[in-house]
């Protein structure tokens, strides 16, 4: 496959940034979107370029590092991370704009690479449980209703990678809220804290210039893990109550 | 050393002070407005009974409540509630979209929209629209009382239902409605759904589909409803 890349550039935080063009040639349908950048890098190296800077690690779709803003879909065009995206979702000869994640609380460090610790800052401030330290409690001593258990893992796969705020008009975090929110308010362990949880964590994400929800859905679209937009109805039934207990 | 966005946790988080408890303004004040859509939709369909029924539901609303409410009592307790809910939705709308506006500040150079619809992208759009309407549609109906075929205004405009009729029987003042109601459509389609998922009832994807399928079903009925009306005039079903 040939393809044209149009790729953001930008040196560092500070600097100026722009979109440049790459032809690139001899792509296969069998890699990855991020071994298709590889490629691109080593094509850069030899003319004496600087490499494009992308973020990754585990590269099997399972630790939220990767990000990219493929042809303005965060993630490209499958419900997957950028990492387990394959080049046969493109055709030869196509054009891919490449951009990083854009929201003012991410702000671009290098050329595709964000700075996601706003997403860390919010886990600090409540996603988490309290617990005392200690051999590890018997399992069966707090018992959990199948159904909680069952949509607390499923919202748990959230992997904080931030597709759902490239993808918001709004610039907000509401479905990695939503999803975290769920994740502790489903179970027994998650209670204690609960309505503080749910304050903490919000006035964090409003905090670091994360903009409201709209309820458009676009969030829930892109988010690889597909996360369903009912844990942003959860979100915002727990501030409710949390309105009404005064926190 | 690269900017770091804020590098600061919040101190003392208060619920009240959140984007969510702007959206919950939104929210209820937004239901407010459907239920006030609904019942005076439910008084423009009287015109379908002719003059004197219509004329006298307009009447029997000022004396609504009587005696323990003074005359035109009910009306301006609806019209202060109103106005309360409007000027809430407005200013929470507001600070949201300036919210919103600057979250992103460096916009995409390609930007796909996959699952979003066109109403809840054009909800501060339409909104717009809906408030200059709104101004529009009291000059001619409440405050100013403004006969866009005789010129006059106040008591000299005529009676309610010739005064609806005048109005209707110029081609443009039609259109000015119709547009409107256009826009009311697109604003419930998405508000409807929008308002029951921000007060947290829409905790699985059965009442989500729910919640939408009431969005559809108010905007049709809403707007259908109030558009019966001009469209009757239009077509010399209801005239003097």
């Amino acid at each position: 496959m040939k393809l044209t890349l149009k790729i953001w550039r930008q040196a560092n935080a500070s600097a100026e940034g722009a979109v440049h063009t790459y032809e690139l040639d001899g792509v296969s349908q069998d890699m990855s979107f991020l071994e298709m950048l590889d490629l691109l890098n080593e094509q850069l190296l030899t003319t004496g370029e600087e490499p494009v800077a992308f973020d990754s690690d585990c590269r099997e779709g399972i630790c939220g590092t990767c990000s990219l803003m493929i042809n303005g879909q965060a993630h490209g065009p499958e419900v997957t991370t950028t990492c387990q995206l394959h080049m046969r979702s493109f055709k030869d000869g196509d054009t891919i704009t490449i951009e990083p994640w854009r929201a003012d609380s991410f702000p671009v460090v290098k050329d595709l690479i964000v700075d996601r610790s706003a997403f860390d800052r919010i886990i600090q401030s409540g996603g988490f449980i309290s617990a005392n330290t200690g051999s590890a409690p018997e399992a069966n001593s707090v018992p959990a209703p199948r159904d909680k258990a069952q949509r607390a893992f499923n919202v748990a796969t959230c992997i904080g990678c931030g597709a759902c705020v490239a993808a918001c008009p709004n610039g907000s975090a509401s479905l990695f809220l939503g999803a975290k929110i769920t994740h502790l308010g489903e179970l027994p362990q998650g209670q204690p804290e609960r309505y503080g949880r749910v304050t903490s964590m919000v006035a964090q994400h409003d905090h670091e210039g994360f903009g409201g929800c709209t309820n458009i859905g676009e969030c829930a679209a892109a988010c690889p893990k597909e996360i369903p937009l009912d844990v942003i109805s959860q979100l915002n039934k727990d501030l409710r109550t949390a309105m009404f207990k005064g926190f | 050393m690269p900017p770091v966005a804020t590098p600061t946790l919040v101190k003392t988080p208060r619920s009240t002070r959140s984007t969510i408890a702007l959206k919950l303004v939104m929210a209820v004040s937004g239901l407010l407005f459907i239920a006030f859509t609904l019942v005076h939709m439910y008084g423009n369909l009287k015109a379908f009974s002719g003059q004197e029924k219509f004329n006298d539901y307009a009447h029997h609303l000022r004396e609504l409540g009587e005696p323990i409410l003074p005359y035109e009592g009910f009306l301006w307790i609806t019209r202060v509630g109103l106005l309360v809910a409007l000027v809430a939705h407005v200013t929470a709308a507001v600070i949201l979209a300036r919210r919103a506006g600057a979250a992103r500040r460096d916009k995409y150079q390609v930007k796909r929209n996959v699952a979003s619809s066109l109403s809840s992208r054009t909800m501060r759009w339409g909104g717009a629209t809906l408030l200059i309407f709104i101004i529009w549609h009291l000059i001619n109906f409440t405050a100013g009382k403004v006969n866009p075929q005789t010129g006059e205004t106040g008591d000299a405009a005529g009676d309610p239902y010739s005064l609806l009729v005048d109005t209707f029987s110029v081609w443009w003042m039609t259109i000015i409605y119709l547009v409107a109601m256009l826009a009311l459509a697109f604003h419930l389609h998405h508000g409807t759904w929008s308002s029951i998922q921000t007060l947290g009832y829409t905790n699985t994807a059965s009442s989500r589909a729910r919640a939408k399928q009431a969005g559809w079903l108010l905007a049709i009925v809403i707007a259908g409803g109030y558009s019966l009306v001009p469209l009757a005039v239009l077509t010399g079903i209801i005239e003097k």
